[in-house]
């Protein structure tokens, strides 16, 4: 019986590996073609480059020179943390105030959020994409109120339904022992919402670090691109387009979430089936 | 709590969030269901002009047709997304060797861009279409099949973790019990698995119903609609209808407001199951 249950279990095993292989193809595919002429990528894109088709790393030079990769990397790595930071500190603020002031005013603004999930981005990318126009903020700095708006939704209902169960006890001992709601909030209430601040920091990370159109409509694209915007700006901006660039800056633009992956594993997969159960 | 000292500090807690909530998502939206009712090339020389914007939708063949791309579309993920990530799923809470490499790897899709993975799959599937002598653009069904395979391999990975987990929380004195009364393999995952693990179907159904509607970066990295809109799903339809085609502003509009009425009822459907499941539990 157990013999045959190991059995079964490494023939899975080696069927899963077959899998993920198959999986992962893909992504070798852009690596192996990054690596050829571009004449030969569209062409032969399953060929393993040969001395004539091989180019070195000249597609990556090209691709970040067309595209201004690094500019665009920065200014996608700015807009990401620093929204995600305002988004983690704003709404945890505001998710708090709404479970511990419950008045009208505070529960229409709980409603609202929650209502404001269900609108998807064309419904508002318009009109959305002239306000910003008008109040200046088509600059990266700019761009953190725009998704500090729209991103509130989510953070506010997932912090109060965290707020809920928090004992009242802990805050009203410091409130006790002379602390102001800023201090309390502070020192006592947003160091138990790290959980919270995890799960909320990875869900809006994914969707802010990889988000196309809301940066391409209010952003000034002459002079600020986001990574997928300079990818797109490849597709668009010639004629015919040069898919050794664009195998390049593809590849430079898995590296970083590969990376980002690896390291906080833990964080994205609990991140992400929290955010699930809530959302 | 002192909710008056509280009050106090309103500015602090409320104002920034509100202040961009209101710039961000309350103008935009208010503005965007008056604009719908409007003839208007920017903002500022707007027209009311009633329902004569919906009225046109109906005579805009494009729109209707990627209405029945995006719901054929939709089923299809759903179904295929779902079936394989719970299948997958059960395989790996077997106690297998490997299965946190094999999780890593399946979940590995989600991380990247739309963008970035419609340019990755526009190589691999006309590689091999190549062979054939066909493109990706080649008719609609070719990009409609591209893209149910793009979204699969994105999104099989996440719909298994949210299984697995559900899967992990079952008691093990229930399959125990069920051993002993008996039960075959098929049987408690007929009577004691998928039972348990409802909640868990119903928020991957919702999470795949949505993001195969919603759509976007994936269809205008992949095919951009072609061949002659062909393969546009809603969310590319209402960009192209603003952005592409002069006079059309309103119309665009009242398609955006159409589209979120069926993203609200979807909502509004999961919200009704989930909540009359929680009261049978």
């Amino acid at each position: 019986m157990n013999a045959r249950k190991a059995k079964r279990g490494g023939l899975l095993t080696a069927v899963f590996s077959i899998i993920s292989l198959l999986y992962l193809f893909p992504i070798i595919l852009i690596i192996i073609n990054s690596f050829k002429k571009k004449a030969y990528i569209s062409k032969k894109p399953f060929a393993i480059p040969t001395e004539k088709m091989f180019v070195g790393i000249q597609n990556y030079i090209n691709g970040i020179n067309k595209t201004g990769f690094f500019d665009a990397f920065w200014t996608s790595l700015f807009i990401t943390v620093f929204s995600v930071a305002a988004i983690i500190l704003c709404c945890s603020m505001t998710a708090w105030y709404i479970m511990r002031v419950k008045d009208k005013f505070t529960t229409a603004i709980y409603y609202l959020c929650l209502f404001s999930m269900i609108v998807p981005f064309q419904m508002v990318m318009y009109t959305l994409s002239k306000t910003a126009n008008v109040l200046h903020l088509g600059n990266p700095l700019g761009i953190i109120v725009v998704y500090l708006g729209f991103g509130a939704g989510l953070s506010v209902f997932m912090f109060t339904g965290f707020v809920q169960s928090i004992p009242m006890e802990i805050e009203e001992a410091a409130m006790i022992d002379g602390c102001n709601p800023l201090q309390t909030y502070f020192q006592v209430v947003l160091p138990i919402m790290k959980p919270t601040c995890i799960t909320v920091t990875i869900l809006q990370a994914m969707w802010i670090w990889n988000d196309y159109l809301l940066p391409y409509l209010v952003l000034d694209q002459k002079k600020y691109k986001t990574i997928p915007m300079a990818i797109q700006y490849l597709k668009g901006g010639y004629g015919s387009v040069d898919m050794g660039a664009m195998m390049g800056v593809l590849v430079l633009a898995i590296i970083p979430i590969i990376i980002f992956y690896i390291a906080c594993q833990k964080y994205i997969i609990e991140g992400v089936v929290a955010g699930a159960v809530k959302g | 709590m002192n909710k008056k000292t509280m009050r106090k500090y309103s500015p602090i807690f409320l104002a920034p969030t509100l202040i961009a909530f209101t710039i961000g998502f309350i103008v935009p939206f208010l503005m965007g269901i008056y604009l719908s009712f409007c003839e208007f090339t920017t903002v500022v020389d707007a027209k009311w002009v009633g329902v004569k914007n919906y009225l046109r939708i109906w005579g805009d063949a494009s729109f209707l047709h990627s209405l029945w791309f995006t719901a054929a579309f939709t089923i299809v993920t759903v179904v295929v997304i779902n079936v394989l990530g719970f299948t997958v799923a059960l395989l790996l809470t077997k106690k297998i060797r490997g299965t946190n490499v094999f999780r890593t790897v399946f979940f590995m899709p989600n991380l990247i861009g739309g963008i970035i993975l419609g340019y990755i799959w526009q190589l691999l599937l006309n590689g091999i279409l190549l062979q054939f002598n066909r493109t990706l653009t080649y008719s609609g069904a070719y990009g409609f099949w591209g893209l149910v395979i793009l979204m699969c391999w994105q999104q099989v990975g996440y719909m298994m973790i949210i299984y697995i987990a559900g899967i992990q929380n079952i008691p093990g004195e229930l399959v125990e019990a069920a051993k002993i009364d008996g039960a075959s393999p098929r049987q408690i995952l007929k009577s004691v698995t998928i039972p348990m693990v409802m909640p868990s179907i119903t928020i991957c159904t919702f999470l795949t119903l949505t993001n195969s509607f919603k759509l976007f970066d994936q269809n205008l990295a992949l095919t951009a609609g072609e061949p002659s809109k062909m393969s546009e799903m809603l969310a590319l339809n209402i960009y192209y209808t603003f952005y592409t085609r002069n006079g059309w502003e309103g119309v665009g509009q009242a398609k955006a407001v159409i589209f979120f009425l069926l993203v609200a009822l979807i909502a509004i459907i999961q919200t009704r199951l989930t909540r009359s499941k929680e009261v049978q539990q």
